[in-house]
């Protein structure tokens, strides 16, 4: 079997009810299974979540990993989208230290980075991003950690291309 | 859902679950009272058609509507309170899911309002056994009660079987709404797979004509999929050598030629030899575990093909890489596969090089052990158990160490459901409420519990239970005063230091049997072991049980140590 530990983006769809996120959460913690980020909302169809998941492993540990999703009951479809061609987004609020002289450059940045400011003060800034992960770390390089006063992610969302979909 | 009856008139929570239990056909519920589950228990005191069984600890409820279940393939019924009542049951529904047992357990819960106070005996219950069930519901509203438990009882016995908690907060079992029984249910989020894919059958097919040194082996997914007789339709079709795992004793029977025995970490050599050496491996509802293959890793230093059939398809490719994968209902699957096997037009290769060889392994003889007519070896205690309950339709049951691994070994299971153990969990004191839930359920079938004196203290109270419903099952106790298992392997690989595994206070087992009410005998003498245990049997209506004082040395082999593989096996 191969040793070599990739990222896979896994999106499900589950039954929105009271306790389905944590028979996800559970099954990664119980039989050790990474898990980077997890994010879940309800969907267009109010009676369904849509999750994605962000994990690395082996091909071996994902194709586990995906079984033992589809075992859960309340887990509706499960879909490997790094399997498939698909788009991957993810939204971070960076909070920022600027001065006068710093200011120039960072707006600088967030125009090539397509990134919007949310709200400006004399010291702090609050900048909004959207784009893959390796964008948003990409960005948050220009920066030295004492300059980065908050940050918060929202963890990867994706969806397959074309005809790739995920519905019941 | 398909609403197929309809009574109109307003029931209680507590009257739909029993109604709904009654029309399920449920027949025994093994319970024990509380104060969440009181109204419940006032309607099964008003109701004839589920009869309740009191245990003396909810952990043994558990386990006898498992063994029920084991036994006769029906779903398992238990009911405890919130609190203790559900903790104390978590061990028994643990032990039911790594078998894959199904089962219902109905779980008084404090009322709705009280929820997250922590009121008096309040526990998570739904998040408590989430990661030891198949499902678990919390039931909010008493308009989907019934529904929700037509959805248990559903995924509890489809697909891979495992155990459905049902928690049901005490204002809910109070409320008052319509009853239906709900027959069919549909789940968008469950559908587990019946028929295997036929491209993938005729590839296995292929295969098996090609093999020149084959082997079957399969486990509890053939007893649990009533699997027994195509498998052995197939094993005899094919002239096969076939093995048994632990979990899957009886699904071929052992009195066929073909047998091997059972394989893994005590399987017999000429098993794990076939194992270790074959050219293809046809795997039928079994799972690789690591008892059975040891280091996956040496077992792939010799290479075969593998065909694996199994419901489960997180099961295929989980510790072994297998070239043919098979996901369906095994009964269904067997019988497509030999119909396959019969439509291709040719000859299967002859194997009888490879059965030579087999032989060659069988003629070590890796049972043996030195017979004494001073000490009773407890091989022979079990042999002679397996020599006299053959004249009967027999059950039995076992513990956890090495009793039952010599029960397994020394025991003829010719038919499935008849062996009775824990067999993933490895949990101690499942021997003496295994076999109560098997004798509930096979009233004129003898019973006989092989254990330990340290496994039957676990759940030693249930001996009660027998006294109050008159279970006449036979407790053979082979009593080594040691924790005899932990003291083999503290033997082998911790240098001799016996730690913690002796015991030093045992109690007059006869002496405490007869205060139950029951016959006890000790019996120290090798000559006194067949007519002891010809007496047992002979009292048809008597619990008896025997303390046989055992040689404390004796180990079981052969013996695959931890991390080591299949063909590296300790003997005798």
């Amino acid at each position: 079997m191969s040793d070599i530990k990739t990222r896979h983006i896994i999106a499900l769809l589950l039954e929105n009810e009271s306790g389905a996120l944590s028979r996800v959460s559970g099954l990664f913690s119980a039989r050790s299974y990474n898990i980077e980020s997890l994010t879940v909302a309800p969907t267009d169809d109010s009676t369904l979540s849509r999750m994605t998941i962000v994990t690395y492993g082996t091909e071996d540990i994902v194709e586990q990993i995906t079984k033992q999703l589809n075992k859960l009951v309340d887990v509706v479809r499960v879909q490997e989208l790094t399997k498939v061609d698909f788009v991957e987004r993810e939204m971070a609020l960076i909070k920022l230290k600027v001065s006068n002289s710093t200011k120039e450059s960072l707006f600088k940045y967030v125009e090539i980075f397509r990134g919007k400011i949310l709200d400006v003060g004399k010291e702090i800034i609050i900048i909004e991003l959207t784009g893959t992960a390796k964008k948003i770390n990409s960005f948050l390089e220009l920066f030295s950690d004492d300059n980065v006063i908050e940050l918060v992610r929202s963890g990867a969302l994706g969806i397959g291309r074309l005809s790739k979909n995920l519905k019941i | 859902m398909k609403v197929s009856k309809v009574v109109s008139q307003e029931c209680t929570g507590a009257q739909i679950v029993l109604k709904f239990l009654a029309d399920q056909g449920v027949k025994f519920m093994f319970g024990y009272p509380g104060g969440a589950v009181l109204p419940l228990y006032d309607e099964i005191e008003l109701q004839s058609k589920v009869k309740h069984i009191l245990v003396r600890h909810e952990q043994a409820a558990i386990h006898a509507a498992d063994a029920l279940s084991r036994s006769n393939g029906e779903v398992g019924v238990a009911i405890v309170t919130s609190g203790p009542g559900l903790t104390n049951a978590v061990t028994g529904i643990a032990t039911a899911y790594m078998d894959s047992i199904p089962m219902v357990i109905i779980s008084g819960q404090v009322p709705s309002h009280a929820i997250g106070q922590d009121a008096f005996q309040e526990v998570d219950a739904v998040g408590v056994t989430r990661p030891c069930v198949k499902h678990n519901f919390l039931v909010t509203n008493v308009e989907k009660l019934s529904e929700t438990l037509s959805q248990a009882f559903y995924i509890a016995s489809t697909g891979r079987p495992g155990p459905v908690v049902v928690d049901i907060p005490k204002d809910i079992q109070q409320t008052k709404t319509v009853y239906k029984f709900h027959k069919k249910v549909n789940l968008r989020s469950y559908q587990p797979v019946v028929e295997g894919h036929i491209g993938q059958i005729k590839k296995a097919a292929e295969l098996i004509t090609k093999a020149k040194k084959p082997v079957i082996y399969s486990g509890g997914g053939v007893i649990l999929g009533d699997a027994s007789r195509a498998l052995t339709k197939m094993v005899k079709m094919l002239d096969f050598p076939c093995t048994n795992t632990l979990m899957g004793l009886g699904g071929f029977p052992a009195n066929e030629k073909l047998f091997l025995g059972m394989l893994g970490m005590h399987g017999t050599y000429e098993a794990n030899m076939a194992m270790q050496n074959c050219d293809l491996l046809i795997a039928v509802g079994a799972r690789f575990d690591d008892r059975v293959i040891g280091n996956p890793d040496h077992f792939y230093s010799s290479s075969r093909r593998i065909i694996h059939i199994d419901i489960d398809p997180s099961s295929i490719s989980k510790r072994v890489k297998v070239d043919i994968p098979i996901v369906g209902d095994i009964k269904n699957v067997l019988k497509n596969l030999i119909k396959e096997i019969e439509s291709l037009d040719k000859q299967l290769q002859d194997i009888s090089e490879w059965k030579k060889q087999i032989s060659k392994w069988e003629s070590k003889n890796c049972l043996k052990y030195k017979e004494s007519k001073e000490i009773i070896k407890p091989q022979f205690v079990v042999e002679t158990v397996n020599k006299l309950f053959q004249k009967h339709d027999f059950f039995i049951t076992s513990d956890v160490g090495q009793h039952q691994m010599w029960a397994a070994q020394f025991i003829d299971f010719n038919k499935p459901r008849r062996w009775i153990n824990s067999g993933g969990l490895g949990t101690m004191g499942v021997g003496l409420p295994y076999a109560l839930g098997v004798q509930l359920a096979h009233p004129n079938s003898l019973v006989g519990c092989i254990t330990g004196e340290a496994s039957i203290q676990m759940c030693i109270q249930e001996l009660s239970t027998a006294k109050q419903y008159n279970l006449p099952v036979k407790i053979y106790t082979l009593n080594n005063r040691y924790l005899g298992m932990v003291r083999q392997w503290q033997e082998f690989f911790h240098g001799n230091r016996y730690a913690e595994s002796y015991m030093d206070a045992l109690p007059d087992f006869v002496k405490l049997v007869e205060s139950y009410g029951h016959i006890g005998l000790r019996i120290d003498k090798p000559e006194d072991v067949e007519p002891a245990i010809e007496e047992s049997i002979k009292r048809k209506n008597d619990l008896v049980f025997i303390d046989f004082i055992t040689d404390q040395t004796e180990n079981v082999y052969p013996m695959v140590p931890g991390g080591k593989g299949l063909s590296e096996m300790i003997l005798v």
